[in-house]
């Protein structure tokens, strides 16, 4: 049955995340979702092809820009939705938003605005599953920007000393907001930087989906059999800007050419050209009713009632 | 039937909370850089790792910041660790995390996750450890909701507050000062709990309310003799808890003294004393108090003992300064400097 296999797998969940992201575009000029979007329009085949190489049991630390590593993994969009309307029924009860997604009946560890914060977080989720002997396995998203923050090395350091069960994977789209890699890089060979931890490491420098699957397959494979803990760095281009829904080629700090080459190999059309009209419409179809419902749920959702602010302070 | 008390110190005292803790919930687990070496963190984790193993009791890289992330992510998975930090300086390098994720995640991820920790320090003062291994950095954490700030004075609250702090769902910042180690208390045997939010009367007294925290207490019952002398009744409390803060028995004493002075293990300035001070006003409204506040000066910590004498308050410019607010007007008094010795002074030793 072509519905259900491995591309037509890795076209709904970016379909999904595409179209989920292109309706926020679309509404964020109402003002209904006050809350800042970090898009990942174009860089769905990271979180797409590592989530699609695990089992429901196991976790993913996603970052800010979050919407696709939350719905890939397969947590409620409508919650997701709800909560960048601040909604009561939001997956963080309209306390997080946008940047502070978080599914932990799916396996979602929640986001962090400050960059690189999650990494640790989420090998402390490791180092519990490994002290109860559980066969899970963590993904813990981060992006090229996160790899400078000391406390990067200082996790994937101790992440090897322990054998966690973790693998990092870098969606690398090469900016943090607006400085680009040569900016900030000594020398632009990260693998070769991280790989003097011991981890084992996987290279995907198209972004290709279906490349992206099997290097995760294998790096989680290997990590559930008890080997190192792995690390994937995944080439991925930002179509939209940093934060907000519009583009930004007028400003002038990348060049709209790469932008065009990377269009061109859409990593949505790449996996979709390898199936039936009807099969991509049968899932089309799916895609946009699951998005509208999950609108109207945000949109019937109410309010938090204000008390709330003051819940949760404490456990 | 109950298990009789001993005289243990301090720093048995976490011992023992540690060791019982640790037997009755296999979730719990402490690491931090050597707490399995042959010192264990000033005798307080010694024998652990053997007793446990080194999967729940282990040293760690010199990586704060990673290693509070590690704390943080293990809570959140259902795990109970016990952070430790030789000192309080080095929680400097793990604020992002303690302020920015675990203060933050129950209320951020809309009560989703729990991060049940504990983040044990030492400030260590005297004996020249100077700027960077004496400071009281309790106040930066109680500016923050989301934490808990335990500053246990004596074995007795030390043991019940670990147990307490280790079995809370929240963040619990520990507060210990190297000087409360060798002091000793009844210590009971059995598995108790000193509950957070509730302040001790350790003295009572008439005259004025003075408020002791962390090893302060001890300098203030010394402050507390000095002041008997000259007929001076004074109210000691000790908070134990510093959030959630039991300003309840503060301004019940304090609506009985009519004075109040907050001596601090920290500076004055948006420190804790200036919180106490501000919020007992508050709740008391109209009623004419009078307050007044000691801490370290407002200059880095100095090293050599000279300085560093004037750097702390002690019992005698506790009992100066009691003495000028509920005596105004009267000829100045200046108890001998010989009681002005800290109270470690004639105890504690080198190297370290």
């Amino acid at each position: 049955m072509e519905e259900t296999s491995l591309a037509a797998r890795l076209y709904r969940s970016q379909k999904l995340i595409r179209r989920a992201e292109e309706e926020i575009a679309r509404i964020y000029p109402t003002d209904k979702i006050k809350s800042p979007v970090h898009l990942s329009i174009g860089q769905e085949a990271a979180a797409a092809g590592v989530c699609e190489a695990l089992q429901p049991e196991d976790i993913v630390s996603i970052t800010y820009r979050g919407h696709a590593g939350y719905i890939a993994k397969g947590a409620p969009l409508k919650k997701m939705f709800a909560e960048l309307f601040g909604k009561s029924l939001g997956c963080a009860a309209g306390k997080g938003g946008s940047m502070h997604l978080v599914s932990m009946q799916d396996g979602v560890l929640g986001a962090s605005a400050v960059v690189g914060t999650t990494i640790p977080v989420a090998a402390g989720v490791a180092l519990a599953l490994k002290q109860r002997q559980e066969k899970r396995v963590v993904v813990c998203f981060l992006g090229d920007g996160a790899t400078e923050e000391g406390v990067f090395c200082e996790t994937i350091n101790f992440a090897v000393l322990k054998r966690l069960p973790i693998l990092f994977v870098c969606e690398n789209n090469g900016f943090a907001i607006h400085s680009p890699l040569s900016k900030r890089w000594s020398t632009l060979d990260l693998l070769s930087r991280v790989k003097t931890f011991g981890l084992s490491c996987h290279d995907v420098p198209d972004g290709n989906p279906f490349v992206v699957y099997q290097e995760a397959a294998k790096a989680v494979m290997d990590i559930r059999r008890g080997g190192v803990p792995g690390f994937l760095n995944v080439a991925v281009y930002r179509w939209k800007q940093h934060v907000g829904p519009g583009e930004d080629f007028h400003v002038g700090y990348r060049d709209q050419a790469e932008y065009k080459r990377w269009v061109k190999r859409d990593p949505i059309e790449l996996v979709g050209k390898t199936l039936s009209e009807k099969t991509r419409n049968v899932i089309d179809n799916e895609v946009e009713e699951k998005i509208a419902a999950a609108i109207k749920f945000a949109e019937d959702a109410p309010w938090p009632n204000q008390l709330e602010t003051f819940s949760q302070v404490y456990a | 039937m109950p298990k009789a008390s001993r005289i243990l110190s301090y720093f048995e005292a976490l011992n023992e909370a540690t060791v019982q803790v640790m037997e009755n919930d296999p979730s719990v687990f402490l690491f931090g850089l050597d707490v399995d070496d042959h010192l264990g963190i000033n005798g307080t984790t010694l024998g652990l790792s053997q007793r446990f193993g080194e999967g729940r009791v282990f040293g760690t890289p010199l990586s704060e910041d990673a290693m509070t992330g590690i704390a943080i992510g293990s809570a959140m998975a259902g795990q109970r660790p016990i952070h430790v930090h030789i000192r309080m300086d080095f929680l400097m390098l793990c604020m992002n995390q303690l302020i920015n994720v675990a203060a933050k995640a129950h209320y951020m991820y809309g009560g989703t996750v729990k991060v049940p920790m504990v983040v044990r320090s030492i400030i260590g003062k005297s004996w020249g450890q100077g700027a960077q291994h004496s400071q009281g950095l309790h106040s930066l954490f109680m500016h923050v909701p989301g934490l808990k700030v335990l500053a246990p004075s004596n074995a007795y609250d030390a043991k019940g507050c670990l147990i307490e702090a280790v079995e809370d769902d929240n963040p619990v910042i520990f507060v210990e000062h190297r000087l409360l180690y060798g002091t000793k208390a009844e210590v009971p045997e059995e598995v108790y709990r000193v509950p957070f939010g509730k302040a001790k009367v350790v003295c009572e007294g008439n005259d004025v309310t003075i408020v002791g925290i962390s090893n302060m207490v001890v300098e203030c019952l010394r402050a507390n003799k000095i002041l008997e002398g000259v007929g001076i009744s004074s109210e000691i409390i000790d908070p134990v808890s510093l959030m959630p803060l039991d300003l309840k028995t503060i301004a019940a004493s304090v609506k009985k003294t009519g004075h109040l002075i907050v001596v601090d293990n920290g500076w004055t300035a948006c420190g804790a004393s200036a919180e106490i001070v501000a919020s007992v006003s508050e709740l008391l409204g109209d009623r004419l108090i009078k307050t007044t506040r000691l801490g370290y000066q407002p200059t880095t910590c100095p090293t050599s003992p000279v300085l560093e004498k004037v750097f702390y308050p002690n019992p005698v410019t506790i009992a100066e300064k009691t003495f000028s607010m509920v005596k105004p007007g009267s000829p100045e008094w200046h108890p001998s400097p010989e009681l002005a010795e800290l109270a470690y002074q004639t105890e504690f030793k080198g190297p370290f």
